[in-house]
């Protein structure tokens, strides 16, 4: 509280301290988004998946195909659902934990530019009433922070001409590919990891009513994996024509990764301790807790596939693609869900949910469908890997490439029917939440809680 | 004096500047070197800048995705070397900008798919794939057959020229000569072999009145893999 406390009565003292209400309008326009763009990308996610077990599903058309749709479905997945999830509950957030109102007029602004956003953060925490910027906020910083660093290094082109849409990347070759790596797997350890663990620092506390298990350990936690996670790109890049020494490097610090992810882990779910009952009465904590598990469970199969020899048979297959999904799915859109639904009653200021048990039915209908998703990838990604270095008896490749595209079909069939699981989801959640804030009294039988007084009154 | 982290979770310029230096040193020690250490790229003879209608050709082969089912790097692996050629060198993609290494095999590695199949096959295999391999699942590119867009082709070459791929002021001039000679076999090709060796000169998809996306993408295909002679060299001359 010592220095802690000048810099607080600094930030009053320029701003007369009063009573601002908090800017909940733009989180809300951010809540929609959030939900609308989680739905389109899922769609895309299952319309893909579809055409890669049954290809005449293209249908023959030239805006349809794998190639063209596939940056859009990771488009819409990353920066459409999670950077809206990211901007609604840092905003949210930023204002809970400093007990201040949004700085400048953030309506117009962020949509704008991402230079902005980080004014409004760090705005907000300037005009803090708390003396300490909380844990979640620290995540958050390093998040925009990175992205913008992120950013400006992997977008350096020379374009064709001055209102074209070509342009050509200042590095080549070898330095092209360590530089987008570099990015690659930052933009999953800066956005969809460091960002959402803000996520987590502040809504899993919120849900459980518990205080963060550890503040040491948060404090190991946040520097050790953003100073690691910058190293680990390299791994992408295994056998290829990328110098040894910086496979190395990539390798060793994907590995020593591990820690600090698993630090994070333990530090969510032991917030749990002597709250665990709340998992039976609370769905939307559900999502959250679970999506630690799934975070714990991807970052430990990531340090495993970055070691060079399983990456020998790992990459070029779908085992990465279920990797990744384990970590989207399960971990960065559960987490999502579990804000989204702490968040949809209180900015609408409604009791509770419309229906409870539509929640469940959505995180088991979801954590089924990730099942299937990343089951059939490791199967179809080790086999698809195996055959590729398979060898008859006579000394020659035992397996043409044909042969192993055609044996992937069961499991694209299975990832297709996981997908359209967690889309059907995703649809009952927006259904649940528009009448959540529609204030659709629940139905008595739907609701898991016995409905309150005045809820029952106006029934 | 006894450190405490107090400090810094109260001083958001603090915070901010400690984060940046804490993210910034990994990047800078993995990148800045490949910039400047020389084995990097091994030197090996007959990398050469794509010839104008390979470059548009790259160009559609970026636009479609095709780098999101199939990748351009062989690893140094028995099986790989059996079933697509010798492993990739970093100077094989030393133009590329950007690199097309990929990360996924849907479908085969396409490093050095130059010349294993004919014109023909490439052509009906892109209008559709499942006429020639049965099992396969790649949506048809039939839509390629469409005239291709290569006014501001000096335009492109200069903009490569200005990333530092090494095209001559011949090259920029001749680029639109050199792109429709490459198409035409019946067109005098001297000038265009001279500048761009091994070059492909064909009229890939038998449409004799447009220079097609097809003949672009086709070009391409045919000429990858296929500049470094390999038998040249010996595993020592090509250690990085």
């Amino acid at each position: 509280m010592t220095t802690g406390s000048s810099v607080g009565a600094a930030a009053g003292a320029a701003e007369a301290p009063r009573a601002e209400p908090y800017n909940e309008e733009v989180v809300r326009a951010f809540v929609i988004a959030t939900m609308f763009w989680g739905v389109v990308a899922f769609l895309a996610g299952v319309y893909i998946a579809l055409q890669l077990a049954f290809p005449a599903l293209n249908l023959g058309l030239e805006w349809t195909t794998f190639g063209r749709l596939r940056p859009v479905h990771t488009s819409a997945a990353v920066f459409a659902f999670g950077g809206n999830a990211l901007l609604g509950t840092s905003l949210f957030v930023v204002q809970r934990t400093c007990r201040a109102t949004l700085w400048g007029y953030v309506d117009l602004w962020l949509t704008l530019v991402w230079v902005v956003y980080l004014l409004v953060f760090a705005g907000t925490i300037l005009r803090r009433r708390e003396p300490h910027i909380y844990v979640a906020n620290w995540f958050y910083l390093a998040f925009i922070l990175t992205i913008a660093l992120l950013h400006i290094g992997n977008n350096l082109v020379v374009p064709v001409s001055w209102f074209g849409t070509k342009s050509y990347s200042v590095p080549a070759g070898v330095q092209s590919a360590m530089i987008q790596w570099w990015y690659g797997h930052n933009a999953v350890g800066f956005f969809l990891t460091a960002g959402f663990l803000g996520i987590m620092y502040y809504f899993i506390p919120k849900q459980a009513e518990r205080p963060v298990y550890s503040y040491r350990l948060s404090i190991v936690h946040f520097w050790t994996l953003i100073f690691l996670y910058i190293w680990a790109g390299p791994h992408h890049l295994h056998y290829t024509a990328l110098p040894d020494w910086a496979q190395t490097l990539g390798m060793t610090f994907s590995i020593m990764l591990w820690m600090p992810s698993w630090g994070g882990m333990i530090n969510g779910l032991m917030t749990l301790s002597g709250a665990w009952d709340k998992l039976r009465t609370n769905p939307g904590l559900r999502f959250t807790v679970a999506s630690v598990g799934f975070y714990g469970m991807a970052t430990f199969e990531g340090p495993v596939m970055s070691i060079r020899a399983v990456n020998g048979l790992s990459h070029y297959t779908d085992w990465t693609i279920g990797h990744v999904h384990s970590g989207a799915l399960g971990w960065v859109a559960f987490v999502s869900f579990g804000a989204v639904y702490y968040l949809v009653p209180v900015l609408w200021k409604r009791r509770g949910l419309y229906s409870d048990r539509l929640c469940a039915w959505h995180f088991w209908i979801s954590t089924l469908g990730i099942v299937l998703y990343i089951t059939s990838m490791w199967v179809s990604g080790i086999m698809q890997g195996l055959m590729w270095r398979a060898y008859d008896e006579l000394g020659f490749l035992q397996y043409s490439f044909v042969e192993t595209v055609a044996a992937m079909h069961p499991f694209y069939v299975i990832r297709a029917l996981g997908g359209l699981f967690f889309l059907s989801g995703a649809l009952i959640m927006v259904y649940n939440l528009w009448q959540t804030a529609r204030g659709t009294a629940a139905p008595a039988r739907i609701a898991m809680r016995p409905p309150s007084p005045n809820l029952a009154a106006a029934n | 004096m006894r450190f405490s982290h107090e400090k810094i979770e109260t001083n958001l310029i603090l915070l901010a500047v400690l984060v940046l230096i804490t993210v910034s040193i990994g990047g800078l020690v993995q990148i800045i070197p490949l910039f400047t250490i020389e084995t990097t790229i091994e030197r090996v003879a007959g990398v050469r800048p794509y010839s104008p209608l390979e470059l548009l050709g790259r160009n559609i082969y970026i636009r479609e995705g095709c780098y999101l089912c199939h990748s351009q790097q062989i690893r140094p692996f028995r099986d790989e070397i059996e079933r697509y050629g010798h492993y990739s060198l970093a100077a094989e993609s030393m133009y590329d900008h950007p690199f097309q290494w990929g990360s996924k095999r849907t479908g085969p590695d396409l490093a050095r798919i130059g010349g294993k199949y004919s014109n023909d096959w490439h052509v009906a295999h892109l209008i559709d794939p499942r006429a020639v391999v049965p099992e396969s699942v790649m949506p048809t590119y039939a839509f390629l057959e469409r005239p291709l867009d290569y006014a501001d082709i000096a335009a492109h070459l200069r903009a490569n020229r200005a990333v530092g791929v090494p095209y001559t002021d011949e090259m920029i001039a001749s680029a639109r000569a050199d792109l429709e000679a490459q198409t035409d076999p019946d067109a005098d090709a001297a000038g265009l072999l001279a500048r761009y060796p091994k070059t492909v000169v064909a009229d890939f998809d038998g449409d004799t009145k447009h220079v097609t996306e097809m003949d672009a993408l086709v070009a391409y295909l045919q000429m990858l893999g296929t500049l470094v002679k390999f038998t040249d060299y010996t595993l020592k001359d090509l250690r990085q």
